[in-house]
Parts: structure tokens; C-alpha cells; sequence
């Protein structure tokens, strides 16, 4: 064991580290080596005055802020378990990746399409031409099929065992009802209560202070004043917090931006350019794959159709930008490796497939959907989806024992269920109706595209606040809380189904401050 | 799968609401009072299901009736002197006589043209005008002139700028019909040749009169999109004038992307927004047909662009429809016996300044999918509730003040009697040295208050 002190120092030559050699590094020096100009820096107290300089022109801020981005993704956990430190988890990942790959390899030799190949001159100036308009383009993709959807993925979860647990004796009110049976840590309501004191029914929310009937005074207008405050301030730490409380809707894509760190430089404008042209130069298989899934999800949305091209572009781009490979260093997955042509099974013949190593499934676009209210910049809208992608997204499809990971979450949600609604569980199991077979789709897709999209965004407010999608699993249960009466008379999944189909009528922070704090315990 | 059930729960919420009207049916003093009788010649299930729901009876307009939701063919013959029905007192009829004084592209294009003069004459302060000679408030039509009787004023003004595009449309058409974009002088030329040697009779007549407008060449995008705005007022009385804005409208997007170049003019796909056209696209989609709703655009630009400015577009828009209807006010056949639900057709530029294209009498009623037909039918109920308050016999001479609760989604857009009192009450009170409390501030803070639209 360390101890605190050595700990912390492990922890700043880590950060500073990975600091080194960043454009913001650059950009510091350049600004301490150019102020030297500057008629109030004096040589007697020369450190003292660079240090000052860059405090007041906001340089201190942008590297705090770099350093929070960097404490909050890279050393949230030990090291030693940055990947996943269970190793019935790290296997099962694992065998589901294999699975994933075989899906992949097996539509190439079945459709006899290459995993990547370059396009020629002519189709290349085609694309360039139709870059903004890639939705107008049919081709036929019927032999596509998406490599899994979320209803895969849910079985592979059912059958997760822990093969140091024994969980026989499944009838005792005692155990688990539900599909997941690991045993993992999950927080009980008090310890939700807990964890989340901002949702209190005390606390102002936007999501229900903000209402019509409620007079802005009470809380909306301060709330307003001091979100634009933050937003001037340009720090990340207080934006987190005030996105506990929802961001307004006039400052959420500024407020996210600040959270996330991500920025809008020229550089950044840049690196989406050069991805731009990747995508230009090489077609992929994966590509199919993105076109399907848009024009089966987002272009069929009420609230989402508007963008498909904005979709293309992002999720084209995302799969050419090695920097996604970056977060496989605390995700439980490991990017899939193809190998280049005559040299199967050669190391050095090993590339990553897609270059950023994420897999498409059924419904990854619907990540990208709603950031598409919040910014109109392509560029921009990519940056903030990237960093949403390695924060948070990509654990609800990795087999990981994470407090935000899937398979908690779909515990956290089953025991929820139990504890506080064990009649309806009950009655759901034994009508063959199983909670998890319902609400699993919503927390794949973090909830997008099936709330609407005003209370879509006030969640994600929250994950973003709280640095954690555990709020996701609160709010499907709160969903089966809500629609209680009706579920108890189905007497099947498909009428449980029809209950729950439609949660675009929902208002989202009302159901979980009811859930949550207002549900006797 | 989704998609399917999800539109499954929201028609139960139409059933919902039918329940909810027939409870109310009964226990009122309906029956005692007798039945409506409704003929319509438009066989829409969205308006006939509200007449049934109501318990109202079915009757042939041969019969008598007291409510007829009629075509704008059919109100001709109504009021016309020598066919002309004499109405009684308890019939409503769902058009003013002479409507087409707002919903006649040319026509509407002279009154609003008279009505600023008129403004201007009083020496209103919003007749003011910016250094350009441009009105800063009645600037909200795109630059309009008729054809064939404007032609020489119209060259003029293409001759000022040259590189502009102009819209051509026939006077009397909806749906897009007869449309076509122009962007050299010779097109025009050419155009009115071949319809002199077509149909010169037509045209001398009045009936193949066309507008020609400068084309808004700087929409607002979305996703890359055009788009227009589809919004719907209530109009219960001219003089004074009442009218009601309903929440719910919407925008219809151009299914293929929009450029502005001149090579695609021909692709009427990229400029036209009526679904009516958009249905014959390759890509139009059955699920959603292109339709986002107001909500959807209202969040879409309070997050991209502030809540200020997005505030600000929605006063103007109201605005600019309160203007048209105070500039056919004076000329319109304010009959008792009638109301009239409108069809807005609205246009954001880039710099989000709204304009006013057409208006419509006879919105369509056609459902292009399930959310449009729940739209619609909600619609339809918030105006019967409106205009034959409780579902009872209507009588014309009703007072024309609905209760809050009766507006479902409508919201006062403007009640002249209400303004003038308001109006007179302010005087008092700034004569009683009296300051104004809080009250309609905040409506009111980016345009001259209600109370001064005259």
C-alpha cells in the first residue's frame, strides 16, 4: 500500500507526464518565453512575474482545466486495474470480441468486400462532392447487416458467471431476481441519496424549477446569472458542478465543451480536416456499417432526421481517428486487429480494423444524435463527441465490473426493481416479462432516442455533472416506478413492451427525484 | 419495430382525448339545447371524427345545418349574391366571405403594401424606415410585384441587382403548383410570350395572374436543410380583431440538400418545402415526412444560438402575423357567421429574420404521418372548442371570449378589445401619475407592446 503523500506524487509525475509534449505545453512556453517583452516582467523577480502574467491571461486556467480533463479519464482507478481488474470479466470481453471479429470477417468473405480499399481518383472527387449530402446517396446496402445489436449483446451478459460465486438456492427472497447474477458492488438507495445530493428535493432543478408555472425568480434567473458566470470563467471544475443542476439550454454547449475540455482551436479544426481526407482517401467495410445504422435509427427519428449528413461526417471521421485508441487503456476492450494482405496471422502484419477500434453496432449513431442540437460546427460537434465517446459511451458495450460499466448498471437497475417495487418484479418475472429484456435497449443508447430530446439532454446534464452513468440504471427504474399500475395487469412481455414503448412523453428529473428521494425506503 | 409501437402509444393518445370530449358531451346542457348538425365537403378523418366524438349529427347541406367545415369553392357560392344562402343565427361556417383579400398572394401582397402607406401616413412610429428607405418593422414580405401588371416596376427593381433570384407563382394556386424559379430577365421574357400566345385569355381575365418575389437566397439551414415554417392561426372576428396562434406548428424540410447555385434551379426538390412536392423526392420518408416540430426547432436554436435572439424570432414571427391580419382587417367582410383557421407559411433567413411567404385558407388536413395526424386532429378539436364553445348550437352572436381553459393549444395572439382597455387603462393611470406594474412586460420587452399595433 502507498501512502497518501506518495500516492499524490505518483499521481502529478503521471499527469505531468503526460502533459509533456502536448500543444498546450508548447503554446505555455512560447507565452512565458514571449512575455519576457513585456515592461512588467522585471529579471530580479522574473519567476514570480511569469507566473503572474500567465494567471491573468488566462494560461493558469487552461492548464488547470487540462489537468482536471486528465485526472477525471486517465487515473480515476489504480493503474494496475485500468483495464478491468476481474479476470472473469477481462475473459469474457475478450470472447465476445472474437465473436464480434468473426461477425466481421464472415460478411467480407460472405459479400466478398475487402475490409478497406482505396478509392480511385474519380470516386474520391465524387465524395468530396457529395461530403455535405452523403444522406441523398442510396447505395444498396440489403446484404448489410449490423455485425450486433443491444439484444446480442444482453445475452452475452446474462451468461456472465463468476466462477468464485455460487448462485444456486435462485428462489430465496433473498437473492437475485433478476438476469445479471455477478456480484457486484452497487449502491442502495440511501448511498444513492448519497451520491447525488443535488437531485434533492431541496436542491433547484432545471428539468422542474424551470417550469412554466414556477416563477423564474425562485431559482431559474440565479441559476441563469451564474451559469453565464462559470462560462466566463472558463473552468472546468465549477462547470461539473453546475451541470448537476442541469445547464440552460442557451449555455449547455458551452458549459459541456468546458466540462469535457474539448476545444475548438485551429488545430482541432485541422486534425478533423485530415480525417476528413482519410475518409476520402480509403473506403471501408465499417463505413456500410454507419451508413446502415444512421439510415435505420436517426433518419427514421422524429427529432433526429434533420442531421444525418452531420452523422456521417462524425461517425466517418470517428472511425479514421487513431486518437480513440487512446482510451483502450482503461477500457476493457482491446481494439480488434486485421492483417494486411499475405500476411495472415504475422504480427507484423497486424493493423488495427477500424483505425480507431471501435466496432459499429446497431445504434451507435444515436450517440451522436442529440449533441447535433448543441452544435452546428462539425468540427466541433466531432470534438465533443469524441471526448463523450472515451468518458463515458463505450462502457455501456464493454463487459467491464466499472460503477458506470453496462453490466452494472443492469444490476444496479434489477436490485433498484426489487428493493423498491418487489410486487411488480415479481409479477413481470412470472408473466416471462424480465425488466432487464426492456429497459437494456435504453441504457445501451444512455437513453437517446427514446426520450424526447429537451429531457434527453437534462440527463446527460447529470452524467456529465456527475462523472458517472449510474443515473442512467435510476432512471429506467424510475420508468417501470412510474408506469407501476399499468405493467402490473400485462400478462405478457410484449404488452409489458407496448407499456413502456413510448417514453418521449416523459419528464426525466421529476421521475428521478420522486425515485430517488421521495420513494420511502 | 420501435418506430411501429412508439406511433401505436401516441394514436392511444388521441383516443384518450376523444374519451375525455365525450365525457364532457352529456353532462352539459348539449343535449337539452339539441344537436349540431355538420356537413362537410371535405372528407378528412380528422375533422369528422371530431364532429363524432362530439355526438353532433351528420346532415346533408341540403338539410339544415348549423356547422359546415366547407372548401373555399363551396364558401364562394355560399355568399355569392345570386346562389347565396341567407345564414341564421345558429350557423358557422369556417371561412370569411372574402379571405381571399389574406390568402390570395397578390391580393394580400396589396393590402399589406396599402397598409403601410396608411401607417406611414399617420405618422406611426413604426413606419420608420432605416437609410436604405426600408421599413425597420414592416419589412416582412420579400420584395413582391404582380405580373403581367408590374412588369416595368419589376424590371426596375431586378435591374438594381441582376444577380438576384426571383420566384415566379401563380396567383390562385396552392400546393406548389405552376411554380418556377427565375434568375435572367430573358426567362421572364420567354415566359410571358408563351403564356400571351397560350393563355392570354386567362390572363387578361385576372385568373393566370403570377407574383413574382425576390427569393429569400440566404435560409436559414439545419443539418445542411431548407426549411419553412408551418403555423396555424385562428381568427374568431376582424373588427375588433381576435386571433390565436396554435403552438403546435411546424417545419418541413427540403429532403435534398440546398444550394444555392444556379444550376439547381431547376430541382425544385432543393427550394420547395410543400410536402405536396416533397412526396414525389426520392427520399421522402414516410415516417417522420420531413416535418420537425416547432419545439424541436425552438430548442435547436436556443442551444446554438442563445435564448435571446431565439426569443426575439418567435416575437417577430407573432408580430409579423398580427400585421397581416391588421392590414386585411379593413377590407374584410367581418360576416358573424364565420372564422377561419390559417395556414402560415413563414421563411427564417440566415440572420434569423422571419418572412412572410403566403397564408393559407384551407390548411390541409391531409395526414402525411401518425404524429402529423395527431397534430391535426388536436388541431381541429382546439378550434370546434374555440368556436362552438361547450359543442353546443352555435349562435353567432357569441361574445367571442373563450376562457383560458377552452384555447387547448392556442394562445391569444392579439384581442383588440382587450388592448384598447388596456390601452385606456394606462391612460388613466399615467394621467393618475400611476406607473405601470409588471404586468405584459414580458411579452411586450423587444416590440412596441400589443397595445400599440394599430
Amino acid at each position: 500500500m502507498m501512502d497518501e503523500g506518495s500516492e499524490l506524487s505518483v499521481t502529478i509525475g503521471q499527469v505531468v507526464q503526460r502533459l509533456k509534449g502536448t500543444h498546450l505545453h508548447s503554446q505555455l512556453e512560447r507565452q512565458a518565453k514571449e512575455c519576457l517583452h513585456r515592461p512588467e516582467i522585471k529579471l530580479e523577480c522574473l519567476k514570480d512575474d511569469v507566473r503572474n502574467f500567465l494567471k491573468k491571461s488566462g494560461w493558469e486556467r487552461k492548464l488547470q482545466n487540462a489537468v482536471y480533463r486528465e485526472l477525471h479519464v486517465h487515473l480515476a482507478v489504480p493503474p494496475q486495474h485500468m483495464k478491468e481488474p476481474l479476470a472473469y470479466m477481462r475473459k469474457a470481453q475478450a470472447s465476445w470480441e472474437n465473436r464480434i471479429l468473426k461477425s466481421l470477417n464472415s460478411m467480407c468473405t460472405e459479400l466478398g468486400v475487402p475490409l478497406a480499399h482505396k478509392r480511385s481518383a474519380q470516386e474520391q472527387k465524387d465524395l468530396i462532392n457529395k461530403w455535405n449530402e452523403m444522406g441523398t446517396d442510396e447505395p444498396d446496402l440489403s446484404h448489410f447487416r449490423p455485425v450486433y445489436a443491444p439484444k446480442d449483446f444482453l445475452e452475452v451478459l446474462i451468461g456472465l458467471q463468476n466462477p468464485n460465486h455460487d448462485c444456486r438456492d435462485r428462489a430465496g427472497s433473498r437473492c437475485h431476481w433478476g438476469l445479471i447474477q455477478v456480484p457486484l458492488s452497487v449502491r442502495g438507495i440511501q448511498d444513492m441519496r448519497e451520491a447525488f445530493p443535488e437531485l434533492g428535493l431541496m436542491a433547484g432543478q432545471l428539468g422542474v424549477d424551470d417550469h412554466t408555472h414556477v416563477p423564474p425568480d425562485l431559482f431559474e434567473t440565479e441559476h441563469v446569472r451564474i451559469g453565464k458566470r462559470v462560462v466566463s470563467e472558463q473552468d472546468s471544475a465549477a462547470a461539473q458542478q453546475y451541470s448537476r443542476q442541469g445547464c440552460p439550454t442557451g449555455l449547455r454547449a458551452d458549459l459541456w465543451a468546458l466540462i469535457l475540455n474539448s476545444t475548438n482551436e485551429p488545430e482541432d479544426v485541422m486534425h478533423y480536416d485530415q480525417l476528413k481526407s482519410a475518409v476520402i482517401i480509403h473506403d471501408l467495410l465499417v463505413d456500410n456499417l454507419i451508413y446502415k445504422d444512421v439510415k435505420l435509427t436517426a433518419s427514421n427519428d422524429d427529432y433526429y432526421f434533420v442531421f444525418e449528413d452531420y452523422l456521417y461526417q462524425v461517425l466517418l471521421c470517428f472511425s479514421r481517428d487513431t486518437a480513440v485508441l487512446e482510451h483502450f487503456s482503461y477500457n476493457s476492450a482491446t481494439p480488434p486487429k486485421s492483417y494486411i494482405r499475405g500476411g495472415q496471422g504475422k504480427e507484423d502484419y497486424a493493423v488495427v480494423y477500424p483505425p480507431n477500434g471501435v466496432i459499429p453496432f446497431h445504434g451507435f449513431s444515436m450517440y451522436v444524435a442529440p449533441l447535433c442540437f448543441l452544435y452546428n460546427e462539425p468540427s466541433r460537434l466531432y470534438r465533443v463527441f469524441r471526448e463523450m465517446y472515451a468518458r463515458y459511451f463505450f462502457r455501456l458495450h464493454s463487459i467491464s465490473s466499472s460503477s458506470s460499466g453496462i453490466v452494472s448498471l443492469c444490476l444496479q437497475f434489477e436490485k433498484l426493481l426489487q428493493t423498491h417495487l418487489p410486487q411488480l418484479f415479481y409479477h413481470l418475472r412470472e408473466v416471462g416479462a424480465q425488466p432487464l429484456r426492456i429497459a437494456f435497449k435504453w441504457m445501451v443508447r444512455a437513453f437517446s432516442g427514446y426520450l424526447a430530446t429537451d429531457q434527453l439532454l437534462l440527463l446527460w446534464d447529470r452524467i456529465l455533472g456527475y462523472d458517472s452513468l449510474e443515473i442512467v440504471a435510476v432512471l429506467a427504474a424510475a420508468v417501470f416506478a412510474f408506469r407501476a399500475e399499468n405493467l402490473m395487469e400485462v400478462m405478457s412481455l410484449a404488452a409489458a413492451e407496448a407499456v413502456l414503448a413510448d417514453l418521449s412523453t416523459l419528464k426525466v428529473m421529476p421521475l428521478l427525484q420522486i425515485f430517488l428521494f421521495a420513494t420511502a425506503t | 419495430m420501435d418506430t411501429i409501437l412508439y406511433k401505436v402509444a401516441h394514436l392511444d393518445q388521441v383516443s384518450d382525448v376523444q374519451v375525455l370530449i365525450h365525457y364532457r358531451g352529456p353532462g352539459g346542457g348539449s343535449i337539452m339545447a339539441g344537436k349540431v348538425k355538420w356537413v362537410t365537403d371535405i372528407e378528412k378523418s380528422v375533422l369528422i371524427n371530431n364532429f363524432e366524438k362530439r355526438g353532433w349529427i351528420q346532415v346533408s347541406d341540403n338539410e339544415d345545418w348549423n356547422f359546415y367545415w366547407m372548401s373555399v369553392q363551396t364558401i364562394r357560392s355560399v355568399f355569392s349574391v345570386d346562389t347565396g344562402y341567407r345564414l341564421s343565427d345558429d350557423q358557422m361556417v369556417n371561412h370569411f366571405p372574402n379571405h381571399y383579400e389574406l390568402t390570395r398572394k397578390d391580393l394580400m401582397i396589396k393590402n399589406i403594401k396599402r397598409y403601410r402607406k396608411e401607417i406611414e401616413k399617420e405618422g406611426s412610429p413604426l413606419a420608420e424606415k432605416d437609410e436604405n428607405g426600408k421599413y425597420l418593422h414592416l419589412d416582412f414580405v420579400p420584395v413582391t410585384f404582380m405580373l403581367p401588371a408590374d412588369y416595368n416596376l419589376f424590371v426596375e427593381e431586378f435591374r438594381k441587382s441582376p444577380s438576384s433570384t426571383w420566384i415566379m407563382k401563380p396567383c390562385g394556386k396552392a400546393q406548389g403548383k405552376g411554380i418556377f424559379l427565375i434568375n435572367k430577365l430573358s426567362q421572364i421574357k420567354k415566359w410571358s410570350r408563351d403564356s400571351r400566345t397560350s393563355t392570354f385569355m386567362a390572363a387578361s381575365s385576372g385568373k393566370e395572374a403570377y407574383v413574382i418575389s425576390l427569393y429569400i437566397d440566404n435560409p436559414l439551414l439545419i443539418g445542411g436543410k431548407k426549411f419553412d415554417l408551418r403555423l396555424y392561426v385562428l381568427v374568431t372576428t376582424y373588427r375588433p380583431l381576435k386571433c390565436y396562434m396554435y403552438k403546435l406548428g411546424f417545419c418541413r424540410f427540403c429532403t435534398v440538400k440546398y444550394t444555392p447555385s444556379t444550376s439547381e434551379l431547376d430541382n425544385m426538390f432543393v427550394h420547395l418545402t410543400n410536402v405536396a412536392i416533397q412526396k414525389h423526392g426520392d427520399d421522402y420518408n414516410h415516417v417522420h415526412g420531413g416535418k420537425w416540430t416547432v419545439s424541436n426547432l425552438r430548442l435547436y436554436l436556443e442551444s446554438t444560438r442563445g435564448k435571446e435572439v431565439t426569443n426575439k424570432l418567435f416575437d417577430q414571427i407573432h408580430w409579423i402575423m398580427v400585421q397581416s391580419l391588421k392590414a386585411v382587417a379593413p377590407v374584410m367582410n367581418n360576416d358573424k357567421h364565420c372564422f377561419e383557421c390559417y395556414g402560415y407559411d413563414i421563411i427564417i433567413d440566415d440572420r434569423l429574420k422571419p418572412w412572410l411567404i403566403e397564408v393559407n385558407a384551407s390548411p390541409s388536413l391531409t395526414s402525411s404521418t401518425a404524429n402529423d395526424r395527431i397534430l391535426k386532429y388536436n388541431l381541429m378539436n382546439d378550434t370546434l372548442n374555440i368556436v362552438t364553445p361547450n359543442g353546443e348550437i352555435p349562435d353567432c352572436r357569441w361574445n367571442r371570449s373563450p376562457p383560458r381553459e377552452a384555447l387547448g393549444n392556442y394562445q391569444v395572439l392579439f384581442d383588440e378589445e382587450q388592448a384598447q382597455s388596456e390601452n385606456a387603462e394606462r391612460d388613466l393611470r399615467s394621467r393618475s401619475g400611476q406607473s405601470l406594474g409588471p404586468r405584459g412586460t414580458r411579452a411586450n420587452s423587444v416590440r412596441p407592446a400589443p397595445a400599440t399595433w394599430k
